[in-house]
């Protein structure tokens, strides 16, 4: 089958091919979304210090206030510090991103693993099972995880691992079945080395660049799934401070103060920009 | 190409299974008592009672055990037979075939539209590898890759309809009503395609036949229709299937961006009213969809690439 075809076939998780990772390690592009993550990390958790207000602390005599010394970036429609509700929504994007990541990528690599070198039954119980994950777009899966029990972080956070580690699974399955049968792979084995030790020096090598760039546009598809939510209000709930239901809440106001809700659009923008560059891939 | 089909067919059953499965697991696997939770979130924490509980229990088949009603579900779906809605109470299947049409037309609309947009720039493009389109259009869909669905949406209704007052915000009805919720698909659809047309043409270009075009004096118009032309469509084609999952997902946020009665909205509603049956139809019924579209491409790409047809 050639390539085009399987990328029809497989639809979301073929976005990267085998062997394609995703160029030098350490590229000016991928600097630059390191740096661009790293200063919205600064933000998130340095806010706290400077500004010490409660991202959920109302003060309905000065709502909509422009930024000023008193509040760094103004306050919204119930008075509360956007400062402080922006840097809390960044550390809850950026942390259950970070989350769903991890959670996908280890289980996602290992299986892959496992199911590229036992092939067999094992092997097509696996693709059985990621393929029955891949009929379903995405978002659509979350919104069913999310749909049985709105407002809930873990249902987010299930949902998101559920729909990520399936892109891992097929990356490292397609690149372990053709790493297996390598000459360096079998010379490792004809000299009596175990499955640990080939694993280590043939196979993550090989693998890693790859499950960094899946892991950075896993990253970048969690933020934008847990704000679309938030946005369609079937996210997670208010009072919590999360981007998209911030500009649910500030779109009603956008006549008066477009500063107020441009701010949740410019920092889901940065925080996908930075890891589509971290990615160090075209985006596609 | 039998083969090809009979996947997708497969695929199809595992949608159906899925969503099946997912929803049925769920609805029991959560602590409590669902019945009361679902009623709670219908009617409102105050206003539940022992005989409400009852009564979703009874429409779910909560009171059974959990293998007989997924066995129930499936069976009812093989005679498309999907349930009743808990809020309209009117059969699931014509909600959805009223709203189905919205979701199409826009979706179609959609897709016309990037078409129209990505792909002739993605070619522009390649043929001048690293000029001054090539980067301005890398950054164009860089940043609209970047962006969320919605929030192209809320920026274009922000400048388009409520600054310059050229198109109404949202609704339905007109063909202006479909403009800005078309473009704002549009314009994440093109963001891909518009680069998976680049690079299949700067790879044309390079290409020793398309040089060898050249030489014997083709025309660019002429050089590009035979022997560009189709050599760029089977990716961009075939890429289309991928796009699809924008697509999906697009339309569930879009539509509720623009208060567009489709399939995406009536999701969202249900969710907001926990209305089961409606979700998993309106869930079951976009993974078809999905699943349809994608067997178009399959065929589509099939026509267009001659060496599939031998392979």
């Amino acid at each position: 089958m050639t390539t085009p075809a399987t990328l029809t076939l497989r639809g979301l998780g073929a976005r990267l091919r085998p062997g394609a990772g995703g160029g030098p390690v350490l590229s000016g592009r991928r600097l630059v979304g390191a740096g661009l993550l790293a200063l919205l990390a600064v933000f998130a958790w340095g806010a706290p210090l400077i500004s010490d207000a409660d991202p959920a602390r109302q003060d309905l005599l000065r709502t909509l206030v422009p930024p000023s010394l008193e509040a760094p970036l103004g306050t919204d429609h119930l008075g509360r510090s956007l400062l402080a509700r922006l840097a809390a929504a960044v550390r809850l994007s950026l942390g259950l991103a970070l989350m769903g990541v991890l959670t996908a990528a280890v289980p996602g690599v290992l299986l892959g693993i496992l199911a590229g070198w036992r092939g067999g039954w094992v092997d097509r119980l696996l693709v059985v099972l990621s393929d029955a994950f891949l009929a379903l777009p995405g978002l659509l899966l979350v919104l069913l995880m999310v749909a049985i029990a709105p407002g809930s972080f873990w249902a987010l956070y299930v949902g998101i691992a559920l729909v990520l580690w399936i892109e891992y699974f097929r990356l490292v399955r397609a690149t372990t079945r053709t790493l297996v049968t390598s000459p360096q792979i079998e010379a490792s084995r004809l000299l009596g080395f175990g499955p640990l030790y080939i694993v280590r020096r043939h196979l993550w090598p090989e693998l890693a660049p790859m499950v960094l760039t899946l892991g950075a546009f896993g990253g970048a598809t969690a933020i934008m799934a847990i704000a679309a939510l938030g946005f369609v209000s079937v996210g997670l709930r208010p009072p919590t401070a999360e981007l998209g239901l911030m500009m649910t809440e500030l779109l009603p106001y956008h006549y008066e103060a477009p500063w107020a809700l441009l701010q949740p659009i410019a920092v889901v923008f940065l925080l996908v920009l930075g890891l589509i560059l971290l990615a160090g891939k075209d985006p596609r | 190409m039998i083969r090809l089909l009979g996947y997708r067919l497969v695929q199809a059953g595992l949608v159906a299974l899925m969503v099946g499965v997912l929803t049925f697991v769920l609805v029991r696997a959560l602590p409590g008592d669902m019945a009361f939770r679902i009623a709670a979130g219908r009617y409102g924490y105050d206003w539940v009672d022992a005989a409400a509980a009852a009564a979703v229990r009874a429409e779910l088949g909560l009171d059974r055990p959990a293998l007989a009603a997924l066995g129930q579900w499936l069976w009812d779906l093989v005679r498309f037979d999907l349930g009743r809605s808990l809020v309209s109470g009117e059969p699931v299947i014509d909600e959805i075939r009223h709203q189905l049409g919205h979701s199409l037309q826009l979706a179609a609309a959609a897709v016309v539209l990037s078409l129209l947009l990505g792909p002739p720039l993605g070619v522009l493009a390649g043929l001048r590898p690293g000029g001054l389109l090539d980067r301005g259009l890398l950054s164009a869909a860089l940043v609209a890759r970047a962006l969320p669905h919605f929030v192209i949406g809320i920026l274009l209704v922000m400048v388009v309809a409520v600054q310059l007052r050229w198109l109404p915000a949202a609704g339905h009805g007109t063909v202006a009503h479909t403009v800005l919720p078309a473009l704002t698909l549009a314009i994440c659809l093109a963001a891909v395609s518009s680069r998976v047309a680049r690079d299949a043409m700067a790879a044309v270009a390079a290409s020793p036949y398309y040089a060898f075009g050249r030489t014997k004096g083709l025309g660019e118009g002429i050089l590009f229709l035979r022997h560009g032309l189709r050599n760029v469509g089977v990716p961009v084609v075939a890429y289309q299937g991928v796009q699809f999952v924008y697509l999906i997902e697009g339309v569930v946020v879009v539509e509720t961006l623009f208060a567009w009665p489709g399939i995406g909205h009536a999701l969202v509603h249900a969710i907001v009213a926990r209305d089961v049956p409606m979700i998993q139809g309106t869930a079951l019924v976009m993974g078809l969809m999905f699943v349809l579209l994608n067997a178009g491409v399959d065929l589509l790409c099939h026509v267009i690439d001659p060496r599939r047809r031998a392979a």
